[in-house]
């Protein structure tokens, strides 16, 4: 009766098992940050923030989500059907699915690709189209302002964000997320790549359009940007979507700069390396959070300015420098 | 591998003619980027990961970026789209068909008589990194040279011309 159950046949269903586990819980994750983002901004302004629903404002989540099931999805007359519907699709599938590149833990990860850090570029850069078709497809000037403004600042941003992981790369020795983790056994690449670290920081934040580089959505000047136009459901997916990047980006700053799983004790306890990951990951999303109640947004030119004229000069200089040294530390070879 | 390459080569043909036969510019964007990506996983297929990841970024992830960004900067409107229709009358579809059959034939003769390719074998980044830099070392260089002459040009285009700009004033 159980002929089928092989060996190979059960490792394929807990392989398939554990991806949907952490897909879940990326998703997860990504939607309670809407109230976690909203409770610590009032707590670090000294208000109170959601704290009426459920114990400390835990069930506000739900409350939330009630409301935007029950809201009408409407579609604007004037909208471009196809390209209005495809638009939030991307937004939360984009950056989503670079997260299977991501190991957790020495046993758990989606998927082991020799070209993991290319294909978390690939995914970021396809991202983009979610916010352009969504401010072409509502047919408003708001929307196209802040679909023009996202597209601009993410060719940027992207540009010198695969320049600033090359660092890391080039000290790894491979663009397999695995092996990076495990190449920073002994140092994190924090330390050796400390500009890569900021410079990835500042892109990792533009690409997630999150403040100070919400200009796409600068509500002061654009009315929302580019889902202006969105409501509903279609909203919520946009919203979610914001989210999944915010965790995306911090847990591979953790993989790429701060050893992803090792920490101290963990050869007497490998449950921590989950542990670890976790609570990195945690850090940085708190950050983001901090970064959006801390930092007003700069003006538009000055952002773009910065991106060219100073972040690109320094990833190519890191870049350079990096490759020198690395280079000493080779044997030479015989030719 | 197999199911994979005819499934993405079949998507990559349905999405190209759609492109052709759309009076949407935007529309016609949106299934060459399919075209695109369905291109870079008969790459993957054919076991050739490294530029099947390349398309994504550089062709769809780039290029087609720049191209949408152009065609929503022109916010081209209904005018457009009956223009591209009055354009596309089946006498103007004759000569290129007759064209492009002509290298379709070409092909399928020359590909006829050839053994089929598919290696099975995933070749690494690492492998085409050497490649790169050493047998086809001159044609890197090339390119950059290419390159850079673009860019200086992209530089001279865009470059605010004072002078000029204090006569209007």
């Amino acid at each position: 009766m159980m002929d089928w159950l092989t060996d190979e046949t059960l490792a394929i269903i807990i392989a398939v098992l554990k991806s949907v586990v952490i897909l879940l819980g990326v998703v997860m994750v990504a939607a309670f940050l809407i109230f976690v983002e909203r409770r610590l901004l009032a707590l670090w302004q000294d208000r109170y923030g959601p704290n009426r629903v459920g114990p400390f404002g835990l069930a506000q989540l739900i409350a939330d989500m009630m409301k935007m099931f029950f809201k009408e999805d409407w579609t604007p007359p004037f909208a471009d059907k196809l390209l209005f519907w495809i638009a939030p699709a991307i937004a939360v599938s984009g950056l989503l699915m670079s997260f299977c590149v991501v190991p957790i833990t020495p046993t758990w990860g989606v998927a082991d690709l020799d070209i993991g850090l290319l294909f978390f570029l690939a995914m970021a850069g396809l991202s983009v189209y979610a916010v352009m078709f969504a401010g072409w497809a509502s047919n408003s000037k708001y929307a196209l302002l802040g679909a023009v403004r996202s597209t601009a600042q993410t060719l940027t941003y992207e540009v010198f964000m695969g320049l600033s992981l090359l660092g890391v790369v080039a000290v790894a020795g491979t663009f397999n997320l695995r092996e990076i983790v495990e190449a920073q056994k002994d140092m994190w690449f924090v330390i050796p790549q400390f500009i890569g670290f900021i410079t990835f920081f500042v892109a990792g934040v533009a690409v997630a359009h999150r403040a100070p580089f919400d200009q796409p959505e600068a509500e002061q000047e654009l009315a929302a940007g580019f889902f202006t136009e969105y409501s509903g459901l279609k909203w919520g997916m946009f919203f979610v979507g914001e989210y999944v990047g915010v965790v995306v980006v911090s847990a591979l700053l953790t993989v790429l700069f701060f050893g992803g799983w090792y920490g101290p004790f963990l050869d007497a306890a490998p449950w921590l390396a989950f542990f670890y990951f976790a609570a990195k990951t945690a850090f940085f999303i708190m950050l983001f959070i901090l970064l959006r109640g801390a930092l007003p947004r700069p003006r538009y030119d000055h952002m773009m300015a910065a991106g060219w004229k100073v972040m690109l000069p320094l990833t190519l200089i890191n870049l350079l420098v990096t490759g020198a040294v690395v280079l000493m530390r080779t044997p030479p070879v015989a030719l | 591998m197999e199911i994979a390459f005819y499934s993405a080569g079949t998507i990559a043909v349905i999405a190209t003619l759609k492109m052709l036969f759309s009076h949407d510019p935007v529309h016609g964007l949106l299934y060459l980027v399919i075209s695109l990506l369905s291109v870079a996983v008969i790459y993957f297929a054919v076991g050739a990961p490294f530029a099947g990841v390349l398309e994504m970024i550089v062709y769809a992830g780039a290029i087609m970026v720049l191209f949408v960004f152009v065609v929503m900067m022109l916010n081209l409107g209904e005018a457009t789209i009956a223009m591209e229709k009055a354009w596309l009358q089946p006498r103007a579809w004759v000569l290129p068909v007759i064209l492009s059959s002509l290298l379709l034939g070409l092909m399928v003769s020359f590909l006829a008589n050839t053994q089929p390719h598919l290696i099975g074998t995933d070749v690494s980044i690492k492998q085409v990194g050497i490649a790169l830099y050493g047998p086809y070392i001159l044609a890197v260089e090339l390119a950059s040279l290419i390159l850079l002459a673009a860019l200086v040009i992209a530089f001279h285009l865009g470059r605010r011309d004072e002078d000029a700009e204090g006569k209007t004033q």
